[in-house]
């Protein structure tokens, strides 16, 4: 059996080091993981390491489960628009995460919200959130044409429909009330609640190997529609398994950290850039693995080197949108 | 065989297909002409799964291609469109490799690598297997995309203006190429043209269309004439046979 290419053939995919095999892209890119993940444990230790190890350890492992969920989500999600641009962040996403937040505060109120088993208020969070989600996807996708003018103009209104609904949720809300939901409404990596990991782990590893499975078929996926039926590709199906993936890795991530818009843009471009392959058994890895290398190494830089604190978000989103605006513009170019 | 039955299709309230019946022979050539807005395309598409009628029935050895298993049909028939935008930045060797996504699932085998060798040579590829889509004419795109249509390797190939956008050399070259798939792989080839000299010179069947309907079909002997030249397209055409061809002039 050998695969879809041999080594070399399609390397020269990529404008950086056309020399470098994909496979070998890969090796680096686990040792640029590991570098970051010694950095983020090792650097600066005060306390004794018995203590430190591992409670940067419950760190790293939350840091590399929602890097992976948001490029993994990213990727699936543009292949399936077959556009680089569009995130499902950038699709209202982070907006419905907030109204949920405070539609949930506001019904609840403050102590029981406060209150509320952080599991069961997960799982209803990511619950609702797949099924709102697949329900404006299923939409989107299977009842309209996907016609990605149409799919951006809905982002945007769908977005702004929810932050207004959701501000005028927050001005009827009491100040206190208020409070305790400005603090859920920002990206944070560093707020990651520790219990949730082990179920958050669960449902990403689950559908990450489902994704596994289907990667030739979403190497076809992305041949577009015709050629897909013409090479018996159950395109309906797929694509609806597909948005239930998605959803439920964003929701995922998004539970535990809160609205990061730009950061799955970032690192899938960058995979595309330098994976070296179009093909989503490199796609896929590479992009995982640059996201789990980002987001713990600039948190060691910034947590260790630079003692900034918690503003990692901050930075990956300035970055990541400014790479937006780029990319939009270079499009407006072609 | 490929049968056609009482097949309807509407773009809004503009009736594209009114009720069209069509039986296809086994093999060989068959073309499908007509003036612009007849339903050629339309027709294609639906018989290769890639529309859905409104009305009516498409059968391939009997099995309906709307409701058969798609998977199964990607080994009986192929299909190629006129516009084929692939936005990936692939190598014509993967592209032909494709063609066997649907035996091998993309993991390819011994047998599927011969597949792909055979297709490439059978196009005169070979040379130009590790260049990228992007970098070739447009003839040799065209070429790379129906050797991926042939690598998988189905007794129905079905094509949409395979000549559009091609010059002179490179419409013969695919014609001649398409005969030959035809008469030495026994494959049975459907295809759009708007050439209907082409149509007269390398097609067995000519099905012209008009309007939505099947107005004639028969041999490029009986179809080849003045009259229905003129019923078809409204313009007057001399037909003359050249190495024993009828080949229409119009052009004065």
């Amino acid at each position: 059996m050998s695969e879809l290419n041999t080594s070399g053939m399609d390397a020269a995919a990529s404008p950086f080091w056309p020399r470098v095999t994909p496979g070998q892209r890969l090796v680096l890119a686990v040792l640029f993981v590991a570098i970051a993940m010694l950095g983020f444990m090792t650097l600066n230790v005060r306390a004794g390491w018995a203590f430190t190890l591992p409670f940067r350890a419950e760190k790293v492992a939350a840091m590399a489960l929602v890097g992976f969920a948001i490029a993994l989500s990213t990727v699936l999600f543009q292949t399936l628009t077959h556009n680089r641009i569009l995130t499902p962040g950038i699709m209202g996403f982070d907006a419905l995460y907030m109204l949920l937040q405070s539609i949930l505060l506001l019904t609840l109120g403050r102590l029981f919200y406060s209150q509320l088993n952080p599991h069961i208020k997960w799982l209803c969070e990511v619950m609702l959130m797949t099924g709102a989600l697949c329900g404006l996807y299923y939409w989107l996708f299977l009842r309209q044409k996907r016609d990605l003018h149409v799919l951006i103009l809905v982002g945007i209104i769908f977005g702004t429909l929810f932050r207004s609904v959701n501000s005028l949720i927050t001005r009827m809300m009491d100040p206190a009330d208020f409070d305790v939901l400005q603090d859920v409404m920002f990206a944070s990596f560093n707020r990651i609640d520790s219990p949730l990991l082990g179920i958050a782990a669960f449902l990403v590893a689950v559908i990450s190997a489902w994704v596994w499975r289907q990667r030739f078929q979403l190497d076809v996926l992305l041949l577009g529609d015709a050629p897909a039926i013409n090479l018996g590709l159950n395109q309906k199906r797929l694509t609806l398994q597909l948005l239930v993936a998605i959803a439920v890795l964003v929701s995922v991530s998004t539970a535990l950290v809160g609205p990061v818009t730009f950061f799955g843009l970032l690192v899938a471009n960058l995979a595309y850039a330098i994976a070296g392959s179009h093909q989503h058994r490199f796609i896929l890895p590479m992009a995982t693995l640059l996201a789990v290398a980002t987001l713990i190494g600039g948190q060691a830089v910034l947590e260790h080197l630079l003692h900034f604190g918690t503003s990692l978000s901050i930075v990956v989103e300035f970055v990541g949108g400014l790479f937006f605006l780029w990319l939009v513009i270079q499009q407006g170019r072609r | 065989m490929i049968q056609v039955t009482s097949v309807t299709k509407h773009y809004g309230d503009t009736p594209v297909l009114r009720s069209v019946s069509l039986t296809l022979p086994n093999e060989g050539v068959t073309a499908l002409i007509g003036p612009n807005g007849a339903g050629k395309s339309t027709l294609l598409g639906i018989m290769s799964r890639l529309q859905k009628p409104d009305s009516g029935q498409v059968l391939i050895d009997n099995l309906d291609v709307h409701s058969t298993d798609n998977a199964l049909l990607a080994r009986k028939l192929a299909i190629l469109r006129q516009d084929n935008p692939i936005s990936l930045r692939l190598t014509v060797f993967e592209l032909v490799a494709f063609g066997r996504y649907p035996y091998s699932q993309g993991r390819l085998t011994d047998e599927d690598t011969n597949q792909i060798n055979q297709a490439l040579g059978y196009l005169n590829l070979h040379s130009l297997q590790h260049r990228f889509l992007d970098e070739l004419s447009g003839g040799q795109r065209q070429r790379a995309c129906i050797a991926m249509v042939l690598c998988q390797n189905t007794d129905y190939l079905l094509l949409d203006e395979p000549l559009n956008n091609l010059d002179m050399k490179h419409a013969v070259d695919i014609m001649k190429l398409l005969r030959r798939a035809a008469d030495e792989l026994g494959k049975h080839i459907v295809l759009v043209l708007h050439d209907i000299n082409f149509a007269s010179c390398y097609a067995d069947t000519i099905v012209a269309m008009d309007q939505g309907s099947i107005a004639h079909q028969g041999t490029p002997d009986e179809l080849m004439t003045p009259a229905i030249m003129r019923d078809l397209y409204g313009i007057e055409m001399s037909i003359q046979r050249i190495q024993n061809k009828p080949v229409g002039f119009y052009h004065l």
